[in-house]
């Protein structure tokens, strides 16, 4: 599962959406860095190397934060072409649209993504087993596997009370090095007038929403518990009166709680995430749908009175 | 690690796919950004000469969709940078102070202007429509757009001179505003088509409006929406022209902006709905402290299907 951890582990160290700034970004540019002084000649070309990588993955992550999300795929699909040697990097720093395979001895879908992945296979919640087969992919231990098909179980119902819909799955696997683990909490929603949209209002919506939490180990009862949650969505109304609005976006944010165990992983874990979802969802529709009505209406402001009518041909 | 060393060069690309997929990226750049994006491009691509083949074709490409507003070079007025006004790939004309403008694409600046000549400009008969309805175009979109710039374009027939002939003008209005401080730009473009018949005594009036805007403090969200229209006005004298059409496209854009306004008012309560719920269908939090009850049921919610 080794492969597995890197995301989970760079997730935290480079929480690149939060914090944004252009400064950063032009310090590092070519040249500009100095104190390699006393360093062997390897040792400066490795760092060269390194901050090269660096700076490109710089300007790769800014790319996916101007780039529509809608275009979310093609752009990573670019950048990974373009930088083949960053792709671990890229594929761990830039969330991508989850997709689903069906568990064939359940018949039921589950959500794929790196957390779930060992080379071209992916493990179900339902079976514990890879599609496509895999002799030795790696599997949580039993208690872990436990609490995992408990947390699937539990966030189906969850899902389906805020949700009305849509697919979920939950991941755990074991920290090696302290004693602790990971879960990551997946839920893909396709709110299509022809999907699980039940009030019919969409063309085109789509709700992902990707949380991974890293438990710490167990201190005098008490553990601490870092959840990295990112919402992407997209959202399209059409008709002939008023034409296309679409609305697509992608946020991410982190929590830190220290709770006592005693109430179980998967309470203090859920709560968690509840919590975010309804904050991430609240400014979505407030502060960055908001912001961007605002947009519209300093570019032409909005005429007095609604009510407008054409003359007929 | 290989990753680390100094042969850290995508050479699995070939030069004509980097450049199309660096293409992509400065033309799909937001209204305000190419100039990020293009730095971000050459930081990536790592070669000058591949990024300054690509920019040469994407920045006038990019700049004439974005319908760019640049001030001329004495700062007097703006003159807009069309597929319409383009004359070839550096000089563009603006057709209301009758002037040509040579532009940098890439810095995105006028260098030079100079007076239009008599084969660049319509014919007296043509400007008389074209000139009226410019002014009554520049009153609506002083009276309804904040920093708003626009021009009317002869496309076709401008050197007609008589009547029973047809001709075709294309008014433009563009509204950027860029604020990255703030982290947020956004843009305006309206195109109107217009087709003249004296046969027909008609005017035929195809729209096409697009709106974005873009904030991205901590996050990236995106609006995109676009709306076209169709109508027609009788062809009448000039001035006449001129007020029909102008009225025409001020009811269409008012109609647009209040359409989208109520696209935006309907999201709480439907359109965002179905996403994602404010609050569970149960209208209360979910209750995590209390899952044994959902152990206990588990099969029966198996059985209802909803803990698929």
């Amino acid at each position: 599962m080794k492969s597995i951890w890197a995301p989970p582990n760079s997730v935290f160290s480079y929480i690149y959406q939060t914090n944004y700034s252009r400064r950063s970004l032009e310090d590092v540019s070519e040249g500009k860095i100095s104190s390699t002084r006393g360093v062997t000649r390897k040792g400066r070309n490795r760092q060269r190397g390194y901050r090269r990588r660096q700076t490109r993955m710089d300007a790769a992550m800014d790319l996916m934060r101007r780039i529509s999300p809608n275009q979310n795929d093609q752009a990573l699909t670019s950048l990974l072409s373009l930088l083949p040697h960053c792709s671990s990097d890229l594929l761990s720093q830039v969330d991508q649209p989850l997709q689903v395979l069906v568990d064939m001895q359940f018949g039921k879908e589950f959500i794929i993504c790196e957390y779930n992945r060992d080379t071209d296979s992916y493990r179900s919640p339902f079976s514990n087993k890879y599609y496509p087969e895999l002799e030795d992919g790696p599997l949580p231990s039993e208690d872990l596997r436990k609490l995992e098909v408990e947390a699937n179980d539990i966030f189906a119902i969850y899902r389906d009370q805020y949700y009305e819909g849509g697919v979920s799955s939950v991941y755990m696997w074991e920290d090696d090095n302290d004693g602790g683990f990971f879960a990551c909490f997946l839920i893909k929603k396709d709110g299509s007038k022809n999907a699980d949209g039940r009030r019919g209002s969409l063309q085109q919506g789509a709700w992902e929403a990707i949380h991974v939490i890293e438990v710490g180990p167990e201190e005098h009862d008490i553990a601490h518990y870092r959840l990295t949650s990112t919402v992407m969505l997209s959202l399209t109304t059409d008709n002939k009166s008023s034409g296309t609005f679409n609305l697509s976006g992608s946020i991410r944010r982190q929590m830190n709680e220290n709770l006592p165990v005693a109430d179980g992983h998967l309470c203090n874990m859920g709560k968690m995430i509840e919590e975010i979802e309804g904050k991430l969802r609240n400014s979505v529709e407030q502060v960055y749908f908001g912001k961007t009505r605002e947009m519209v209406c300093t570019l032409r402001p909005l005429p007095e009175g609604l009510q407008f009518k054409l003359p007929d041909n | 690690m290989a990753e680390e060393d100094e042969t850290d060069e995508p050479e699995a690309l070939g030069n004509d796919q980097k450049k199309e997929i660096a293409n992509w990226f400065l033309t799909n750049a937001p209204s305000g950004e190419i100039q990020y994006i293009a730095k971000d491009v050459k930081s990536i691509l790592m070669d000058d000469q591949l990024y300054d083949e690509v920019a040469a074709e994407a920045f006038p490409f990019y700049n004439k969709s974005h319908l760019l507003a640049l001030k001329m070079p004495n700062r007097s007025t703006d003159v807009l940078i069309t597929t319409f006004g383009e004359l070839n790939d550096n000089n563009y004309l603006d057709p209301r102070t009758a002037q040509v403008v040579t532009v940098n694409h890439i810095k995105q600046v006028c260098t030079n202007v100079r007076p239009a000549t008599e084969e660049e400009l319509p014919s007296q008969y043509i400007e008389e429509f074209r000139g009226a309805l410019d002014s009554e175009i520049c009153k609506y979109v002083v009276e309804a757009y904040h920093n708003g710039v626009s021009a009317v374009y002869c496309i076709d027939g401008k050197d007609v001179e008589e009547l029973h002939t047809e001709f075709k003008f294309v008014v433009v209005i563009s509204a950027a505003r860029h604020s990255p401080h703030n982290f947020c730009n956004g843009s305006w473009r309206s195109v109107w088509n217009l087709e003249f018949s004296d046969d027909h005594q008609k005017v035929e009036l195809m729209g096409n409006i697009q709106v974005g805007a873009h904030y991205f403090e901590e996050g990236n969200v995106q609006l995109d929406s676009k709306n076209s229209f169709k109508n027609s006005a009788m062809f009448e004298f000039p001035e006449d022209c001129a007020v029909s059409i102008a009225n025409m496209i001020r009811l269409h854009e008012n109609e647009y902006m209040a359409n989208l306004e109520a696209s935006y008012s309907n999201l709480p309560d439907t359109t965002f709905k179905d996403l994602r719920r404010k609050l569970p269908v149960t209208r209360t939090l979910f209750p995590w402290h209390n899952t044994l009850q959902f152990g206990l049921t588990r099969d029966i919610a198996n059985q209802l299907g909803i803990g698929k």
